[in-house]
């Protein structure tokens, strides 16, 4: 939406005042919370009464799972939340009895018994999964805009609530479970992830870490179908709402990866979490995804000079915003980088920070110049200086000469101050070298000038005189 | 980047080009040394530079063009294997560049070629192990099927059958995508044997960006089917498409409708896709009401004429009057670009009794770009029941426009006047009409008052000078002494548009005078229009008014101390001498 060139941005229109003498009618639509429902009434069946059963706390135990069952069954009942007044009384009886299974599952033990567990995962299931509505706004930026919330959220906060209570239960048991929680379960589970509702895509997160962790059979099924979410999400839509929360449970599956690294991960390293870097919407999840990449990193130090190859490959052309996040990451990584690693792709990785520190736009190299305050990175600049300073000197030198904005200047000169502490000797060599190189510069620059001034006369006799001219020019 | 580390390995490139350059191509044998070495600079180009993204799809495309090249079409399998490799890649825009350059190339293979070189080559991809590979499979089926053998042919449908169940949703979105493609080469005896089957399993698929585009390969098939097979084949699936409980698949099947509507036939329209598309319009998502609402007017067209008006009035109409009261503004919007064409359908009296009424709602709504939409289509109500009828209904609301709070509205307005001037005569608009194109001149929108100016000139062509001076010259030549600049600066651009349609005696009694005043106004913008419209008028002037009057106040305007007006009045002098 602020992308749209025809509305004008919202601040300026509120807050200035006429400037062309013409009032300004249209404004921007107002920004607002709203909400909506998914689109599953339409295939609900005649609208159930419910009835209050008794209170599970004063079923007799004989009854308990009877009556624990017959809740599950009443809260399978859908209702419609856009039309606030509509079945009240409905409503509370399933936020009431919903209310109770949760308490139920997360206090009492013995509760879940065999039985119990397809009439529960029946009753998320209904609950949960269903086709995610529309969004309002066709160019919702998660950035700029305020998410649609999901207008049933009082009984699907409850639902998601009692499925994470069931699956942390200490009654519950994996080898019952993997029955009713199987592959096309979960296949529907992340692909709510989508949802606008950040409320939502939390609970998701912590439920499908949980689903990951106790029921082992699925894990290779669900870190597939992440990847495939995540090759949609780069090469078809760039559109999916749950990236962050799905990369934020990644950073702790592949914590928990087995050494060596095996195929199918590093894979996933280098055809799914470093292409990831190139989608527009970046900054939403870079936090978790360079989390991820250091996470491999320090699983594994091999890895490192692919990633950052990697990095550098798709190193953002134009978008400053991103370079600086780029420049976040490498900064992460080099924090745990092993000093045989750097050595490795420090000449790349230094060419690409020389050109960073000498970008107009004045964050950019800030963020590039504040790897001079970290000490670690530091020692092993200081280790390498013979081959580091040379790629960054020209650049240092230049950019301290031009650089319009002060706060660049003052660091570069506490770069070059670091620089002549570390290594005068070298240093002053690159100086006089660049000195005399400038110099020479200076003189082809005048001499080429004065050279291309002749053979512009000769191509115009030439056209002239009708000879065409040689190749080579 | 490329450059700078790709001084040494583009060297025998350089080898190469200077060979090939200094090379006479007289025989077979140097044709194909020839394409050999264009091979390897082909190659070694591709290696040096594999990984600028945008440098890939650049070779892609070339590639595709590069047949004579390397010596004609017998040597185009030259071309398969750096193709191949791009078609692996990763980067989607790629990969699409390379498979469209390999679809284009097959046609240049030999039937032998096609089964030596393309064939296993499209084996090769179809059997990758990763799913960019497999993808780019999908696309060339269908280019190499018709020309090889029949064992390469039944290889070729066991390999397109896998890539449908494939175990990655790419994979099968890429399959789901050609099916109608690849079906339409197969032979009728398979499209029933193998391709039904797949196109039911597809579009019962768990992803629903996969049932979606199976939506869109039922038309293709069911055009390939014979009537009598579709009703057991097609329309269950159909059927199934259009309630899914994905709204992605039931706005496909509304986007797509017109299209399966003629692929079926009359006879299904009536029993199964009448119901349907009531249940569309009525969908609970406004993007399908949306997108159903959009083919209305098709769907109805394109009706079996026997009993169309009857379907339309009992069916579908009740449906519409709902939209027309829809809660999106999009749904309304989509509906009103296209309701007025049902007017040509349904005649003149059910146009008047049912259709009317539901254009006013429309021209009354909350929503502008509803209202835009229904004016911008006045024409085809006219046709049908006259401009008398229309403007006895329409002429209320369309006043009311025309002093809408939006400017696009009021622009169509405008642009809508001089027909509707035309169709009333002169009496009629003098009395209903004129004061509002006279309130659109001082309008504080730009695009306005030019479009008035414009305007006028239109309907001065159609009432003439004389209707002219009487009516609208006194009211504009009124306006030169407004005290805001911008109403003195629209009586010039009126004179400068109504000129020439008043003709000479106007011009020079009336406006120039008033003009040549003007050329003493206090802000410079009127001064240097004053010189610009002298400019314009000139031609129109005698040439006694020219050197007598004009000439004068040019002159004077040319040492004016504004540069703007200066540069004007020498620009308007320089052109009259």
């Amino acid at each position: 939406s602020a992308s749209a060139p025809s509305s004008p941005p919202s601040s300026s229109s509120s807050s200035s005042p006429k400037v062309d003498g013409f009032p300004r009618r249209s404004m921007r639509r107002a920004r607002q919370r709203r909400s909506h429902s998914s689109s599953q009434f339409r295939y609900q069946s005649s609208q159930v009464e419910l009835t209050p059963l008794p209170l599970l706390k004063d079923a007799p135990v004989a009854e308990l799972h009877d009556l624990f069952c017959k809740k599950l069954q009443q809260c399978c009942v859908l209702f419609d939340f856009l039309d606030c007044v509509a079945d009240l009384k409905g409503k509370e009886i399933k936020r009431a009895a919903l209310n109770e299974l949760v308490e139920s599952v997360a206090t009492s033990r013995g509760v879940l018994i065999e039985p119990l567990y397809p009439e529960a995962i029946k009753m998320i299931s209904v609950n949960i999964f269903r086709t995610l509505p529309p969004s309002e706004n066709p160019e919702f930026d998660p950035e700029e805009d305020e998410p649609t919330l999901e207008a049933s959220w009082p009984h699907l906060q409850l639902v998601y609530e009692f499925f994470l209570r069931f699956l942390e239960s200490p009654d519950f048991q994996p080898s019952m479970a993997k029955r009713y929680i199987d592959q096309k379960f979960v296949l529907q589970l992340l692909e709510l992830f989508d949802s606008e509702d950040p409320r939502e895509r939390e609970y998701l997160k912590t439920i499908l870490h949980r689903v990951y962790g106790k029921l082992l059979g699925l894990r290779a099924y669900i870190r597939k179908q992440i990847n495939n979410i995540f090759l949609r999400f780069i090469y078809e839509t760039e559109h999916f709402n749950g990236v962050a929360e799905l990369l934020e449970i990644l950073g702790s599956i592949i914590n928990g990866f087995a050494l060596p690294l095996k195929a199918e991960h590093k894979q996933f390293l280098v055809r799914v979490l470093i292409p990831l870097h190139t989608a527009k919407s970046l900054s939403i999840f870079h936090a978790q995804l360079a989390y991820c990449v250091v996470q491999f990193m320090e699983k594994d130090a091999t890895v490192t000079e692919f990633i950052i190859r990697g990095l550098l490959k798709y190193w953002p052309k134009t978008c400053t915003q991103k370079e600086v996040m780029f420049l976040g990451e490498i900064e992460e990584i080099l924090d745990v980088i092993e000093p045989s690693q750097f050595i490795r792709i420090q000449e790349p990785l230094f060419k690409q920070i020389a050109a960073c520190i000498s970008s107009p736009h004045f964050q950019v190299a800030e963020r590039a110049l504040y790897f001079w305050n970290n000490e670690y990175i530091l020692s092993l600049i200081e280790e390498n200086c013979q081959v580091i300073l040379p790629l960054v000197f020209a650049t240092l030198y230049r950019v301290s000469k031009e650089h319009w904005n002060q706060t660049i200047v003052s660091l570069i000169y506490n770069v070059l101050k670091t620089f002549m502490e570390m290594n005068s000797k070298l240093f002053d060599d690159l100086t006089a070298s660049y000195k005399v190189e400038k110099q020479k510069e200076h003189l082809d620059r005048s001499r080429g000038w004065s050279e291309r001034a002749r053979p512009c006369t000769r191509k115009k006799m030439s056209r002239k005189a009708g000879i065409p001219l040689p190749a080579s020019l | 980047m490329a450059g700078a580390d790709g001084d040494d390995s583009l060297y025998p490139i350089a080898v190469l080009i200077d060979e090939l350059r200094n090379e006479d191509v007289q025989n077979d044998t140097e044709t194909q040394l020839y394409s050999l070495k264009m091979y390897s600079i082909i190659h070694i180009f591709y290696n040096t530079i594999y990984d600028e993204d945008e440098v890939l799809l650049a070779l892609a495309e070339q590639l595709g063009n590069f047949t004579m090249l390397v010596g004609g079409p017998e040597y185009v399998h030259c071309l398969l294997p750096p193709l191949e490799s791009l078609a692996t890649v990763e980067e989607t825009v790629v990969r699409d560049k390379a498979v469209e350059s390999l679809r284009k190339i097959s046609q240049e293979h030999s039937p032998v070629d096609l089964e030596v070189h393309f064939e296993p080559l499209v084996k090769r991809l179809a059997s990758g192990d990763w799913f960019t590979s497999r993808t780019s499979a999908c696309g060339l089926f269908s280019v190499c099927y018709p020309r090889v053998s029949s064992t390469v042919k039944a290889e070729i449908r066991q390999h397109f059958r896998t890539l449908c169940s494939d175990d990655t949703p790419m994979v099968r979105r890429a399959a789901a995508s050609k099916l109608g493609e690849f079906a339409k080469v197969l032979e009728p005896e398979y499209v029933k044997s193998d391709i039904i089957s797949l196109f039911t399993a597809l579009a019962s698929d768990e992803q629903d960006s996969v049932r979606l585009l199976a939506v869109e390969a039922c038309v293709s098939i069911a055009t390939l089917l014979p009537q009598e097979d579709l009703e057991t084949l097609v329309m269950p699936t159909l059927r199934q498409a259009a309630e899914d409980k994905s709204w992605r698949v039931r706005y496909m099947v509304a986007d797509k409708f017109s299209e399966l509507q003629k692929a079926v036939g009359s006879e299904i329209t009536k029993n199964d896709l009448v119901p349907a598309f009531q249940n569309l319009l009525k969908d609970c998502e406004a993007e399908v009401r949306a997108a159903a609402a959009n083919k209305v007017k098709e769907f109805c067209e394109n009706l079996p004429e026997d009993n169309r008006e009857q379907i339309i009035m009992t069916h579908i109409l009740p449906c519409v009057k709902e939209l027309v009261s829809d809660t999106n503004q999009h749904v309304k919007s989509a509906l009103a670009s296209v309701i007025m064409g049902l007017s040509t359908i349904l005649g003149k009296d059910n146009t008047i009794e049912h259709l009317l009424p539901l254009f006013l709602a429309q021209l009354k709504d909350e929503c502008p770009e509803v209202r835009l939409n229904i004016i911008s289509n006045l024409d085809c109500v006219n046709e049908v029941i006259g401009i008398r009828q229309l403007s006895q209904s329409l002429l209320p609301a369309i006043v009311e426009l025309a002093e809408d709070a939006k400017w696009r509205v009021r622009l169509a307005i405008i642009e809508y006047m001089p027909l509707l001037a035309g169709q009333l005569g002169v009496e009629f608009f003098d009395e209903k009409l004129n004061t509002l194109c006279m309130a659109w001149l001082i309008d504080h929108v730009y695009a306005i008052r030019e479009a008035a100016t414009c305007n006028l000139m239109k309907l001065v062509e159609k009432f003439g000078a004389e209707w002219a001076q009487n009516t609208i010259v006194p009211k504009v030549l009124g306006m030169a002494n407004d005290p805001n600049y911008l109403h003195r600066m629209t009586t010039l651009f009126c004179i400068n548009a109504l000129s020439e349609a008043c003709g000479q005696e106007i011009t020079t009694k009336q406006m120039l005078p008033v003009v040549l005043k003007m050329s003493n106004d206090q802000v410079a913008n009127v001064r240097f229009n004053v010189a610009k419209s002298l400019q314009k008028i000139g031609p129109v002037l005698d040439s006694n008014a020219l050197q007598t009057e004009v000439k004068p106040v040019l002159e004077k305007l040319a040492t004016d101390s504004d540069m703007d007006v200066k540069y004007f009045a020498q620009e308007a002098i320089t052109l009259q001498s």
